[in-house]
């Protein structure tokens, strides 16, 4: 056993000695690239040799790590250490939301935003407190293993395998959708070929070799994304501060932001364009309720304005382009024209809304109001720190470590790189608002800084001086959530390079995501219903095969999925949360703290916390059920998770105690050595 | 398999470890909202204190009970001869 312990020793010193390395040799690099950036390398190609670097390192590692071992294939031959687990743990987790819009989200909802900060760490004590040690003890491969094995049956692993199933995809469609668009927008290639690419860099490495490929890919991922995070806000806080710490001075910066949201909030012009917006939301409502006769109405005065423009002296032909595209663009049919139009409206009236200080918890208009947003908060909180004690592509990492000790570190590191950037987040949304209540608004049109022309054009900040003032008004600019992390170099007035390294970083993020997801996917698939209820005499280079065609049809189906723009699965991704607290968590955590917990119980409660949890989410959301005291439906979680609970403690106390062999086995992962 | 005294010491010694911290990140995440009003009248590092809680407090306290149990456990792990070698 010492040389055991021995070789491990070894094995993490020359990991470390590899990604020491690479961590410096990506640093090299990106100082390179500046340099050329100084000496006139276009902007373009700096896009292309990131993309190009990346990738080609991504490969690498799987080439590399190409294994025919089932132990290696499904969970790395557990043997990763526990601080590399930790990073790898982190790039599953940070996905493409986390990197690109949580800062934008906190931007624009300020302290409610925070909710899912807290949600998304806090969930690893809950990890650390009731599941990984306990699960790395019972050692196999798959959650639904878990389940399979304690409740005995195939029945209580079918639903494990569904609920994993279901938890997964819509989350593994968002990261794919986030691979094309930043490799679209990066590369300047088509949406569609972005996600293509995005799949083929996430297959090379998992196919070849599953999650050993994955894991190491993901440590040098992480490596990039947390550079790429951290770097544009350490800068702008030296910009702004000048002390480079920007956890540290957003404190004071809040302050001030407090203090000028005073001023833009009372200014007679700002009040003046939200009245103006409202009236324009109105007579928009008012156009909508006039369809089909205000269509037609409109369609014929554009008509005759073109019909005016042409008939005259000397006709302008740029006002007759304009008049013809104006007519163009009207809606084509009434369904349209309610579409459109009930869209403007909305964003009319977002932009009449009255804004609320950055500091400021749960606004609303009346006391009822605040109670509610409180509410939510919380049930939110509880929801995705739960969800993330249950996701079953977080919770199979810690199967990868060589021992229930380094389980626990793992935890404990895991929670640690991914706080790093939480921690930021907060502190790079009130550095942005800083900078753009101070330099934007207020500031004449004509001469804002480059980067809102810039966001502008892909539709990403929207200006309407609707007071017609030639100044800036609040509630004139619009702003895309992600637009808050990805201008963030330019706010900062820092080389392109810089941005190149946040599009890396951002693609980082959304591929690790993407790979566990789908990892996870096809396992559930070729491990649990393949190999364990199909055919358990499958010889081990048929499972390999099976497992690999089945990760390909996934990813297919996934990229399939990205590539139609869905925005109902894009708002469907914090379900996931919900899905798997209401499922999982009940039924794995009584499986191993309670004994009694039967096969009865289990079923029964992960179809109750299930079913009612669906049930509630797409009651609210398609079918306008009223919601139970406001929670919303991305809380879902709310009910499903203490319905599944009792129900599953209901349930095993009426049917018989479990065997002794279900006995044994919770005695077993709960004693590291027995 | 009978388990020995020392194997009922541990795992209870374990679930008290378990329930006591499950308290601590309890009373770090709902108080702290629930309270997040009171809690702004104070203020730390420039923060309101109960927004500093939820952008960063909570989560350092989150970071310290995870590794607190990682260290308590592996001791107890040892003392009770229930450590892998």
């Amino acid at each position: 056993m010492a040389s055991r312990k021995n070789s491990h020793k070894i094995f993490f010193l020359s990991l470390s000695r590899y990604y020491g390395f690479y961590t410096g040799g990506f640093i090299g690099f990106v100082i390179l690239l500046a340099i050329a950036e100084q000496m006139g390398m276009p902007n373009a190609w700096i896009g292309y040799i990131f993309m190009a670097a990346t990738f080609g390192l991504y490969a690498g590692i799987g080439v590399m790590s190409r294994t025919a071992d089932i132990s290696e294939y499904y969970v790395a031959g557990r043997r990763v250490p526990a601080v590399f687990n930790g990073m790898a743990t982190g790039a599953d987790w940070l996905s493409a939301a986390s990197f690109i819009g949580m800062a934008g989200t906190l931007y624009l909802s300020g302290y409610d935003g925070l909710a899912f900060i807290m949600g998304w760490t806090g969930g690893f004590v809950l990890v650390a407190l009731f599941l990984a040690p306990y699960l790395r003890k019972f050692g196999q491969f798959t959650i639904p293993d878990f389940l399979g094995a304690r409740y005995g049956g195939n029945v209580v692993r079918t639903v494990g395998v569904f609920a994993a199933i279901l938890a997964s995809f819509t989350y593994v469609v968002a990261q794919i959708y986030g691979v094309g668009l930043i490799s679209s927008r990066f590369l300047a290639i088509d949406f569609t070929t972005g996600i293509f690419v995005g799949i083929a860099g996430i297959l090379v490495c998992s196919m070849l070799g599953g999650m050993k490929a994955i894991t190491w890919t993901q440590v040098a991922q992480y490596v990039i994304l947390i550079i790429a995070y951290l770097v544009p806000v350490v800068m702008l806080s030296q910009r702004i501060t000048d002390v480079p710490v920007p956890q540290l001075m957003a404190g004071q910066v809040l302050q001030k932001v407090t203090e000028r949201e005073q001023e833009i909030f009372n200014d007679p012009q700002q009040l003046k364009a939200r009245e103006l917006f409202r009236h324009k939301a109105d007579d928009t409502d008012a156009r909508i309720k006039g369809l089909p006769g205000s269509l037609a109405a409109e369609r014929q005065t554009a008509v005759r304005g073109l019909a005016r423009i042409k008939a005259a002296a000397v006709p302008d032909p740029s006002a007759i382009r304009d008049a013809e595209q104006a007519l163009r663009n009207l809606p084509r049919n009434e369904i349209e024209a309610r579409e459109t139009w009930g869209r403007e409206a909305e964003r009319l009236r977002a932009s009449a809304k009255a804004s609320h200080p950055h500091a400021e918890p749960f606004p609303g208009e009346n006391e009822n109001e605040r109670d509610t947003a409180r509410l939510n908060f919380m049930a939110l909180a509880a929801c995705l720190m739960i969800g993330t004690a249950a996701l079953p592509h977080i919770l199979m990492r810690y199967y990868t470590t060589p021992s229930v000790k380094e389980a626990r570190q793992s935890v404990f590191w895991s929670l640690f790189f991914i706080f790093l950037l939480y921690f930021s987040a907060p502190a790079l949304a009130i550095l942005v608002k800083f900078e753009i209540y101070t330099k934007l608004i207020g500031s004449s049109i004509a001469d804002l800084p480059a980067w809102v022309a810039a966001w502008g054009k892909v539709g990403l900040v929207r200006i309407d001086d609707i007071n017609h003032d030639g100044i800036l008004q609040l509630a004139e600019l619009t702003l895309n959530p992600d637009v808050i992390l990805l201008a963030t170099p330019e706010i900062a007035g820092l080389p392109y390079v810089v941005s190149g390294l946040v599009a890396a970083g951002g693609l980082a993020a959304a591929l690790s995501t993407a790979d566990a997801l789908l990892l996870t996917i096809a396992n559930a698939l070729s491990h649990d219903v393949y190999y364990k209820m199909i055919d358990p005499y499958a010889s081990t280079p048929r499972r390999m095969v099976i497992s690999k065609i089945l990760l390909l049809l996934v990813a297919l189906v996934a990229a399939y999925f990205a590539s139609l723009k869905p925005d109902h699965i894009l708002s469907m991704v914090a379900w996931a949360f919900s899905i798997a607290a209401s499922a999982f968590f009940p039924a794995l955590v009584l499986g191993i703290f309670w004994k009694r917990a039967n096969k009865w119980g289990a079923l029964a409660g992960m179809a109750a916390g299930l079913g009612l949890c669906l049930y509630y989410l797409i009651s609210v959301k398609f079918c306008g059920m009223a919601p139970w005291f406001g929670i919303k439906d991305i809380a879902a979680g709310a009910f499903g998770l203490p319905a599944g609970m009792l129900t599953l403690i209901v349930v095993s106390l009426l049917t018989p105690a479990p065997e002794t062999e279900a006995q044994d086995l919770v005695e077993h992962c709960r004693y590291p050595r027995l | 398999m009978p388990l020995s005294k020392k194997h009922q010491e541990y795992w209870n010694k374990n679930l008290r470890m378990t329930a006591v911290l499950l308290l601590v990140w309890f009373l770090a995440t709902f108080p702290v909202i629930w309270f997040v009003r009171d809690l702004n009248s104070l203020s730390f590092l420039g923060f309101p204190l109960g927004f500093y809680m939820a952008a960063q407090g909570s989560l350092i306290v989150y970071v310290a009970v995870v590794w607190f149990y990682a260290r308590y456990m592996n001791k107890l792990d040892k003392n009770h001869g229930v450590a892998e070698e």
